[in-house]
C-alpha cells in the first residue's frame, strides 16, 4: 500500500480505497471510540434487512387510499357501494364510518386537528377520502376506481402571501371560531425595541426576502403500517417505521382510546426517516381502524406519489430580512417570517416554540440586537413543517443568516469571510447568551473557518475566480459557517404534546461479560448498532462486537421520544454513558468482594476494577460479571446481577458547527451549475466513530446539494402537486457530487456538559451546505452580471432567469 | 403501467428474437443498426465511433443511466418517439431511414421526417414493426451531441445533435437537430441548408444557433420556460456544430 499523507477526518479505509487497496486491512473493532466498521452494514448491504413491507402476517388484508384529485372542494356524497361490491374488498372506509369509532379526527403534534379520511372538505391535493381493504394489493387499487365521490370544486389557496388576503376562501371552517386562515398567532423572539435601536444606528443596512422553499425528506423506505388487532385479547401490534415508537404508542393510546399496555410497536429495519417518519399519518389510523373493523391484519404501504404528496413536507418559509453592520462588524438582524404549513398545522417543533428553533437565527455572530416574528399560514398544500435532517427549523434559520450575511458582505464591499471573521462570537465569549435566548455552550469559530479556508485554498480561489471572469466564465464560492442547536432538550424547557424530551437506556451485562443494552430512540440508518454499543465500550472496556444494541420494540425498551434533531448521541447517547456508569460503579462493589478491600480502594481502567497501588491485583469486567450472577453470599444491600438504568435529561442543547466552502462553475449560457468542490469543517465535539461521522457528513452534503440544486415541491394554480414522482421531484446522485470527493476537516471543542463530550453531527450537513452553495451560485452571478439574490432550488433554467434579471420566486 | 396511466390489452416481449435485431454493422456505403440493438452496445460500438465520431458515444453516455442503457433500444428509443429523447435526436442529424416491416415480410424506408408525426407518434402501423435503421457514412465526418439536464439521467431541458462532413475546407453535409423543444425532435433544416456549402467558423455556427433558437418551438414546464429554452436551443447548436467541425478537422 502506498503511503499518502494523512489529513483531517480521512480514515483507514479511506486510504485503502484512494490507494487501490480496497481490502486494506480495517484495525478490528476498539474497545471504545474510533474507527469500526458499522456492525449493522453487513445485513443492509446483502439486502438482508428486515422491512415494514417484508412483514407478512397470517390472513393480513391489504389497504389503499383513495386521494382527492382537487386541492379544495366540498363532499357532496360518496357512493361506495360498487367498491364493497367487488368480490376481493372486506370493508371500505370513510369519514362517516371513522366518526362512530371517534377517529374521523386525529390531532397533531402541533396542537392542530388533522383529517384522517375528509368526509366535509377535501383541503389539499391528494388528501385521504377512503380506505379500501381487500384480500390483495391488487385488488384493493382496482377498488379505488369504483368509489364515486361527488365535489364541488372551491378555490384554492396555494401562495402564502396571499391567504391572510380579506377575500381569501376560508379554509379551516372545520374549526369554531377560526375566521381566517391564519394557523397560529404570530410568535416572536428578541427585543423589538433594542434591534431597532441598533438598526437606527447601523452604518449599513441589507435587505431581501428569502424564500427557503417547499422540499421533502424522502426517505428511501416510504411509510405504511401493518396493525395487528388481536380481538380475543385486546392486544394491538403495530408493525411501523417510525422515528418515536414511544412516543407513537402514547399517541395511538390517546387518540384510539385503547390501553396504553395493550399496544405494542415494533420498529424493524428503517428505510430512513429524515424526519418525514416523525408525525403520525391517516394511512396509519385508517390501517388501525381497518385491522379493528376487519378483525385481521392491515398492511397498508404507501407508493412513492404518496409519499411525496401527502406526508410531511419541510420548509416553506418565507423570509422579510434585513441585516445591519457598524463599524464594519454585524450588529443586528431582524426577520418577518410566513411560514405556510398546508392544510393542517403538524409541524414537528417542542410545545414552546411554534417556529420550532427559528430563533437561533443569530448565526454564529456576537450582535447587538436581534428580533424575528413568525406567522403561521393555512393553504391548500399538504400538512407538514417536519424537520428534515434538522433540529426544528434550524435549517431555515442558518439559510437565512449566512444569506444575509453574503447579502451583507456585498453591501459593505467586504469579502464575506472577511465579515464572518470580524463577526463571529470568540471562543473566549463561551457560555454565550444570544439575543433571541440560546445559551451556545462552547465553540472555537475563528479555528473552523481558518481551517475550511485552508483546506480551499481561499485566496488561490478568489485569484482564480477573477481570472475565470476576465475570459467570461463563471465561478463561485460560497461560505457557510453555522451554529447548531441540537439534542433536545431540557425537560424544564422542552416536551412534544406534554411528554419531556428525555430517553431511556437499560444496560444488562449477562454473566458472561457480554451485554445488551436498549434504547429509547430508534434507528433508521443511523448506526446506532455500532456507535452506542461503542459507548459501552468505552465506558466498560467490553469489545463492541459483544454488545447488542436493542430498539424499536416498546414491549422490549425504556421509554423516550426517539431519534430525530441530532437526539441520538446528545440525549441517548447521553442515558447510554449514564447507564454504563452505573454499571461501572455496581461493578466496583463486588469487584471489592472479589479482591476483599474496600470499594474507594479501587481505582478503574477500562474494563477492569485494580487495587489503588497494586495494579495486579485487579478483576476484569467479565469476571465481575461471573461473580454477580454466582452462588456467592452477598452483603446487605447489594442486589445480585450487573445491570441498571437510566433516563437522561440534558441539562442543554448541544451546540456543534461548521465551516464549509462550496465551489461552483456556472454555465453563462445554459445557467447549468457544476458543482466543483465543496470542502466542510465539522466540529461535534468528541467522535465516538469518526467513520460514522463521516458518513453522516457525506449523505448530509448530498442531500444539502439537492436541496440547493434541484428539489422542489411547487404546486399550479389550482393547487395540483406539480412534484409526486421522481421524474419531477429530483433527488441528486453520485454525479452531482463533487467528481474528486468531499473534502472534509475537524476541530474537537468537547460538549463541557455532555458525559463523553459529545454533540450531535446527523443533520450538520443538510443544515449548513444549502446556504454554501446557493452563496457559491449568487456569489457567481453578482461577479459577472451583479446580480445580488436568487431562490433556491439553483436549477438551469432559475439560474438563466436570475443571471439575465429575471427571477421569480418558485411557486 | 405501473401508474395506471397506460393499460394495453396485451403486451409481448420480443427480446426472444434478440439475436436476429441486435446488430451494427457496414454494409457498402451504410451503416445499418438492429431495433434490439441495446443503447450500451451502441456506447461502445468501436465501428459507430470511427464512422461518427463521436456523436454516438456523447449521446449515449448521457442518455437515462446504465440500468436503461443495459436494456433500452434503438427501436425502443425511436418508436417511444419522445421529443425530449437523446438518440432521436442523433439519428435525425445523421439522416437515419427507419425501415419497418410489415405481414408477410413487406419493407418500406422512412426518412426521419415522416418517422415521427407528433409526440409519442409514429408511422408505424399496426401490423409493422422497425427492424433497422440505416445512416449513410459521408468521409471528413464529424458529430456531437450536447444536453443539458436537471440532474444527470433526466431527460434532456434541451439537447442538440450536430453532424457534419467536411472536406477541402468546404461543409459537405450537414445535420442538425434539437430534442425537447417541440412536438417531435425538431430538425433544423434551414441551420442545414446554411452550413452546407460554406467553410467552417464560430460566425456560421451561431448563425445556425440562431435559426435553430427561431425555428424550434418549445413548451414551458416544470424544466423551464419557453424563452428558456429557445435561447438554450441556440446555445447547444451552436456548441455541437463547433465541436462537431473540430472532430471533423482531426
Amino acid at each position: 500500500m502506498a503511503t499518502v499523507e494523512t489529513g483531517p477526518g480521512r480514515h483507514p479505509e479511506w486510504y485503502a480505497h484512494a490507494t487501490g487497496d480496497k481490502f486494506g486491512k480495517i484495525a478490528d473493532a476498539p474497545i471504545g471510540f474510533g474507527h469500526m466498521k458499522r456492525k449493522e452494514d453487513a445485513r443492509f448491504i446483502r439486502g438482508l434487512g428486515d422491512y415494514m413491507d417484508d412483514v407478512r402476517l397470517p390472513g393480513m388484508l391489504h389497504g389503499a387510499i383513495l386521494r382527492s384529485p382537487y386541492a379544495h372542494a366540498r363532499i357532496n356524497s360518496i357512493d361506495t357501494s360498487a367498491a364493497l361490491a367487488h368480490p376481493k374488498v372486506a370493508a371500505v372506509i370513510i369519514a362517516k364510518d371513522l366518526e362512530t369509532l371517534g377517529l374521523a379526527w386525529m390531532p397533531t403534534i402541533s396542537y392542530d386537528t388533522q383529517a384522517v379520511l375528509a368526509g366535509d372538505k377535501v383541503r389539499f391535493h391528494l388528501q385521504e377520502v377512503a380506505f379500501v381493504i381487500a384480500t390483495d394489493a391488487y385488488a384493493a387499487q382496482d377498488a379505488l376506481q369504483l368509489i364515486d365521490v361527488d365535489y364541488d370544486v372551491l378555490p384554492a389557496i396555494v401562495n402564502c402571501r396571499k391567504a391572510l388576503d380579506p377575500d381569501a376562501p376560508l379554509i379551516r371552517d372545520d374549526k369554531v371560531g377560526q375566521t381566517d386562515n391564519l394557523a397560529s398567532p404570530l410568535w416572536e423572539a428578541g427585543d423589538k425595541a433594542n434591534c431597532d435601536r441598533v438598526f437606527a444606528e447601523a452604518d449599513v443596512v441589507a435587505k431581501r426576502t428569502i424564500l427557503d422553499p417547499r422540499s421533502h425528506p424522502c426517505p428511501m423506505e416510504t411509510c405504511g403500517m401493518v396493525a395487528d388487532m388481536n380481538p380475543a385479547t385486546g392486544q394491538l401490534n403495530i408493525y411501523n417505521g417510525n422515528q418515536a415508537p414511544h412516543a407513537h404508542r402514547t399517541v395511538y393510546a390517546q387518540v384510539a382510546g385503547l390501553p396504553e399496555q395493550n399496544i405494542r410497536i415494533l420498529c424493524n429495519d428503517i428505510g430512513g426517516g429524515f424526519g418525514n417518519k416523525v408525525p403520525v399519518y391517516p394511512g396509519y389510523v385508517c390501517a388501525i381502524a381497518g385491522s379493528i373493523v376487519a378483525g385481521a391484519p392491515v398492511k397498508w404501504i404507501e407508493d412513492r406519489s404518496e409519499n411525496l404528496a401527502s406526508t410531511g413536507f419541510a420548509r416553506d418559509y418565507l423570509m422579510y430580512s434585513e441585516m445591519c453592520s457598524k463599524g464594519g462588524k454585524i450588529t443586528g438582524l431582524r426577520v418577518d417570517t410566513i411560514a405556510d404549513h398546508g392544510a393542517f398545522d403538524s409541524t414537528a417543533q417542542a410545545t414552546k416554540f411554534p417556529a420550532g428553533f427559528f430563533h437561533i437565527v443569530t448565526g454564529s455572530y456576537d450582535l447587538q440586537g436581534a428580533h424575528c416574528q413568525v406567522k403561521a399560514v393555512y393553504t391548500n398544500k399538504a400538512p407538514g413543517g417536519v424537520a428534515y435532517r434538522c433540529s426544528f427549523r434550524i435549517t431555515e434559520a442558518v439559510y437565512l443568516v449566512e444569506r444575509m450575511v453574503d447579502a451583507l458582505a456585498m453591501e459593505m464591499n467586504v469579502d464575506p469571510v472577511e465579515l464572518r471573521m470580524r463577526s463571529f462570537i470568540r471562543s473566549d465569549q463561551f457560555p454565550y447568551e444570544t439575543q433571541t435566548g440560546w445559551v451556545y455552550d462552547s465553540g472555537d469559530y475563528h479555528k473552523a473557518m481558518k481551517l475550511a479556508m485552508e483546506i480551499a485554498d481561499y485566496e488561490g480561489l478568489r485569484k482564480e475566480q477573477q481570472e475565470k471572469l476576465a475570459r467570461g466564465e463563471m465561478m463561485g464560492i460560497g461560505i457557510a459557517f453555522f451554529t447548531e442547536g441540537v439534542g433536545a432538550g431540557p425537560r424544564r424547557h422542552m416536551d412534544i404534546l406534554g411528554l419531556a424530551m428525555n430517553d431511556g437506556a437499560e444496560l444488562r451485562v449477562h454473566p458472561s461479560g457480554k451485554a445488551v443494552v436498549s434504547l429509547s430512540a430508534q434507528t433508521q440508518g443511523q448506526g446506532h448498532e455500532t456507535t452506542f454499543a461503542q459507548i459501552v465500550a468505552e465506558e466498560l472496556g467490553i469489545s463492541p462486537n459483544e454488545i447488542m444494541v436493542r430498539h424499536g420494540d416498546t414491549d422490549k425498551t425504556p421509554y423516550g421520544l426517539g431519534t430525530y434533531g441530532s437526539r441520538s448521541t446528545p440525549v441517548s447517547g447521553g442515558a447510554v454513558a449514564v447507564v454504563s456508569r452505573k454499571v461501572r460503579d455496581k461493578a466496583r462493589q463486588f469487584a471489592a468482594l472479589m479482591l476483599e478491600t474496600r470499594a474507594e480502594d479501587l481505582a478503574w481502567e477500562k474494563g477492569r476494577w485494580y487495587v489503588k497501588g497494586d495494579p495486579e491485583r485487579g478483576s476484569t469486567i467479565e469476571s465481575i460479571a461471573e461473580y454477580a450472577y454466582s452462588a456467592s453470599n452477598l452483603p446487605e444491600g447489594l442486589e445480585g446481577g450487573l445491570d441498571a438504568n437510566a433516563v437522561y435529561d440534558p441539562p442543554n442543547l448541544t451546540y456543534p458547527f461548521g465551516a464549509y466552502i462550496a465551489v461552483v462553475d456556472v454555465d453563462p449560457g445554459t445557467g447549468k451549475v457544476h458543482m466543483r468542490r465543496f470542502i466542510a469543517v465539522d466540529d461535534c465535539g468528541v467522535r465516538i466513530n469518526p467513520m460514522v461521522v463521516e458518513g453522516q457528513i457525506h449523505g448530509g452534503l448530498v442531500e444539502g446539494i439537492g436541496q440547493a440544486l434541484m428539489e422542489i415541491i411547487s404546486f399550479d394554480e389550482q393547487g395540483n402537486c406539480l412534484n409526486a414522482s421522481f421524474m419531477d421531484y429530483l433527488l441528486p446522485t453520485a454525479l452531482e457530487c463533487p467528481e474528486h470527493g468531499f473534502e472534509l476537516g475537524e476541530t474537537v471543542t468537547p460538549c463541557p456538559h455532555h458525559p463523553i463530550g459529545a454533540k450531535g453531527v446527523g443533520e450538520s450537513p443538510c443544515v449548513g451546505s444549502p446556504p454554501a452553495i446557493a452563496n457559491a451560485v449568487v456569489d457567481a452571478m453578482y461577479h459577472a452580471k451583479g446580480v445580488k439574490h436568487m431562490d433556491m432550488p439553483c436549477f438551469p433554467a432559475r439560474v438563466w432567469a436570475a443571471m439575465n434579471g429575471r427571477e421569480q420566486p418558485p411557486q | 403501467m405501473k401508474l395506471r396511466l397506460a393499460n394495453p390489452g396485451h403486451v409481448i416481449d420480443i427480446n426472444p428474437i434478440e439475436p436476429e435485431l441486435n446488430y451494427i454493422r457496414q454494409e457498402g456505403n451504410e451503416i445499418r443498426i438492429g431495433a434490439l440493438t441495446r443503447h450500451v452496445n451502441m456506447l461502445e460500438s468501436d465501428l459507430l465511433a470511427r464512422t461518427f465520431p463521436d456523436i454516438f458515444r456523447e449521446a449515449e453516455a448521457v442518455l437515462a443511466d446504465p440500468v436503461v442503457r443495459n436494456r433500452g433500444t434503438m427501436g425502443g428509443s425511436l418508436c417511444q418517439s419522445d421529443p425530449a429523447e437523446d438518440l432521436s435526436g442523433v439519428v435525425v442529424a445523421l439522416k437515419g431511414k427507419a425501415v419497418l416491416r410489415g405481414p408477410g415480410g413487406a419493407e418500406r424506408v422512412v426518412e426521419m421526417d415522416e418517422f415521427h408525426i407528433g409526440p409519442y407518434m409514429t408511422a408505424v402501423g399496426p401490423t409493422e414493426m422497425l427492424i433497422e435503421v440505416r445512416f449513410p457514412i459521408h468521409p471528413g465526418f464529424g458529430g456531437a451531441h450536447e444536453k443539458v439536464e436537471r440532474r444527470a439521467g433526466d431527460f434532456a431541458i434541451v439537447a442538440a445533435s450536430a453532424a457534419l462532413s467536411i472536406q477541402g475546407g468546404t461543409i459537405q453535409t450537414a445535420g442538425v437537430a434539437c430534442s425537447a423543444v417541440g412536438p417531435t425532435t425538431m430538425h433544423i433544416k434551414r441551420a442545414e441548408e446554411a452550413l452546407v456549402g460554406k467553410a467552417p467558423s464560430e460566425e456560421l455556427f451561431q448563425q445556425a444557433g440562431q435559426m435553430a433558437s427561431a425555428d424550434c418551438s418549445p413548451n414551458s414546464d416544470g424544466r423551464g420556460p419557453a424563452d428558456y429554452k429557445r435561447a438554450v436551443a441556440g446555445v447547444l447548436t451552436q456548441r455541437a456544430l463547433s465541436r462537431a467541425a473540430a472532430t471533423a478537422l482531426r
